[in-house]
């Protein structure tokens, strides 16, 4: 895979030749994440959320494998389980809010990472199969966040459960059958947290295994990058290993900084109070609400408030919510601009911030108690949501007129960076002489 | 089947079988075979594995609730559960009754009369499930003091939806009235529901 000029493994200690000879698992490493894959020299920080999802996967699977050392998935214990895990294991506090808090932080940054593609046009082709895979992952993630959240059996957790599978009951026919059969019972009780924590345990593995193949499909064209320019040559690229290893590890560095602010200082922030209180399925919480992540499509699922054509109010909400997410998978092909990135897209440019503010305003809404005026405006975010994806990118993929685009990344790269890299300056620049002024006095020498 | 027939006990010598007869040899019959019936091994390996999924015997024993009614006075109601979701017995007073009667069933969006809600002279027992149709939170209105909605019957904080005194919805969200589950005087004083 990758470019020509990729750098080949050459193992230097005898015993790593040794393994690589009879398992070319070095190697591999090498070229996906090493000094072995070439990598666009320009990309911003915005590249930076892919490594930072894995991270957070990480962080997922470590934390929730030792915090399933303490927990016990039965109705009867499951919440006293968690508060013992919270009072008397060693430590146990840090590993739940880690955990806890770490979901937040697994989707703030996939979010960031989406956001990215869909700014930079990351899933045109031929990184389709990388889009496709990502929202695979998505929507694994949305699942697995979804059963973790039920494990602690508290307020929120029973009756987030209750109205989730809920939705199932609104198909017509199989409906009913359909949710009794998830649940293992009419209502959730021990066998649906039992197996919500067998799938929750096994979920993140599996997200794994479509991770290696995002990347694996990633790394057959190699990274975009901001100009959306392709790779022309080696001039255009740096090896992964060093440069963006580091680049990266100064992410993740932001990335636990805010991480641990979060953790020791508003540890519950996030989450509801109601979920400290057990499970009762005769008192339900005044306001229920899922977790922030999902809130956007919350508020699409409760934007559909009349029949429509003899279809259920509650089925219309239901379906609208699955098409909010199955609707990115035709993104590829309802942008038809050969045009990738948004930086050489002025009319696309200001839908997309349009788009921006439209999931934020979801979001909000989905959030807040269903009455005026939030319903209302989720009907026409949702509205919007839609038309946006079907109606408005078609269209201006025939009718915008892109900006020029740069030759190659290399001549975008030196043209920004005219001036600065010791080249003699031009007529109209200041000239930059490290006198200092009265705000920033000069060093002493 | 006369052509396969042929291919298979005519001429075997041939390795792969005789290439004539529409071109079915005996090792695509032996293919087909095999792999449809590993195939139909597979689909059913997997029904127990769905089935394990269904209520557990003892989750379904719990499928009826036997109820004594004989302490709740007209104008109460109590909360108890079946399958292990609430359930509202009402005792209705007989201005409950009248109120209930007084509506105009068309006007509905579940059009239901108090008859057709109740069993057969026994109109002033109200049995519905605790579950608000909406998205199946638990009414208010069946404990004492609790808010009763603008209709008298019961009220759902979650999203402001307003029951009737049938139980019948009136304002709000919720797509049906509660659901009466199917249940059966077995003395005077006590139900049996499931």
């Amino acid at each position: 895979m990758s470019f020509p000029w990729a750098k080949e493994y050459t193992p230097k200690a005898p015993v790593m030749k040794w393994i690589d000879d009879r398992l070319p698992l070095p190697r591999f490493v090498y070229n996906a994440v090493g000094g072995g894959y070439p990598v666009p020299r320009n990309l911003n920080f915005f590249w930076n959320f892919g490594i930072l999802s894995g991270l957070a996967l990480v962080i997922q699977i470590v934390t929730g494998i030792v915090m399933a050392m303490h927990y016990g998935a039965n109705d009867l214990v499951a919440f006293w389980t968690v508060e013992h895990t919270m009072r008397d294991v060693n430590g146990g506090w840090l590993l739940r809010y880690a955990h806890a808090n770490g979901a937040s932080f697994f989707f703030i940054v996939i979010y960031l990472h989406i956001f990215r593609g869909l700014y930079y046009g990351s899933y045109k082709a031929p990184r389709e199969m990388v889009w496709l895979l990502g929202l695979v992952i998505f929507l694994l993630m949305m699942a697995t966040a979804f059963m973790g959240y039920v494990l602690p059996w508290g307020q929120m957790s029973y009756w987030g459960a209750k109205v989730i599978t809920g939705l199932f009951g609104a198909i017509p026919v199989v409906g009913e059958p359909i949710q009794t059969w998830l649940l293992g019972g009419f209502a959730p009780g021990n066998a649906a947290l039992n197996r919500f924590f067998s799938l929750h345990y096994l979920l993140p593995f599996v997200i794994v295994g479509v991770v290696i193949l995002h990347i694996w499909a990633l790394h057959i064209p190699g990274s975009s990058n901001p100009t959306g320019v392709e790779v022309k040559g080696p001039q255009d690229t740096i090896p992964f290993h060093p440069y963006y290893t580091a680049k990266d590890g100064f992410g993740a560095g932001l990335f636990f900084i805010a991480f641990a602010t979060m953790v020791y200082f508003a540890p519950n922030f996030l989450g509801h109070p109601d979920n400290y209180i057990e499970a009762n399925p005769l008192s339900t919480p005044a306001h229920i609400v899922p977790e922030w992540y999902f809130w956007p499509f919350y508020a699409i699922l409760r934007a559909f408030t009349v029949d429509f054509f003899f279809v259920p109010a509650k089925l219309l909400g239901v379906l609208a919510m699955f098409a909010s997410i199955l609707l990115l998978f035709f993104l590829p092909w309802l942008d038809t601009s050969p045009v990738r990135s948004g930086n050489y897209r002025p009319l696309f440019k200001k839908f997309y911030i349009i788009l921006l503010i439209d999931v934020l305003v979801l979001g909000y809404c989905g959030g807040a108690p269903a009455e005026e005026p939030y319903v209302m405006i989720s009907q026409v975010a949702a509205a919007y949501y839609f038309a946006h994806f079907l109606i408005i990118l078609p269209l201006i993929a025939k009718m915008e007129t892109p900006l020029p685009l740069p030759g190659s990344i290399t001549e975008a790269v030196l043209a920004k960076h005219a001036g600065d890299d010791g080249l003699p300056v031009k007529d109209d620049e200041p000239a930059v002489i490290a006198t200092g002024d009265e705000t920033a006095p000069q060093p002493a020498a | 089947m006369a052509t396969l027939e042929e291919s298979v006990t005519g001429h075997l010598p041939d390795e792969n079988g005789p290439q004539d007869n529409g071109g079915v040899r005996r090792r695509d019959f032996i293919n087909i075979a095999a792999v449809s019936f590993a195939g139909a091994g597979g689909v059913v390996a997997l029904l127990p594995l769905i089935n394990q999924m269904n209520p557990s015997a003892d989750v379904l024993a719990l499928a009826s609730t036997e109820v004594d009614i004989s302490a709740i006075e007209p104008g109460q109601s109590i909360k108890t559960t079946f399958r292990s979701q609430p359930l509202f017995v009402r005792h209705l007073t007989a201005d409950e009754i009248a109120k209930a009667d007084a509506v105009d069933v068309k006007s509905l969006r579940d059009p239901q009369t108090l008859e057709e809600r109740t069993v057969d002279g026994r109109k002033e027992w109200l049995i519905t499930m605790g579950v608000c149709t909406h998205l199946g939170c638990v009414p208010l209105g069946a404990g004492e003091g609790e808010n009763k909605g603008e209709f008298g019957g019961y009220f759902c904080p979650c999203h402001g939806s307003h029951y009737d005194t049938a139980a019948r919805i009136r304002k709000g969200p919720a797509p049906t009235n509660l659901v009466v589950p199917p249940y059966s005087f077995t003395t005077d004083t006590s139900i049996l529901v499931g």
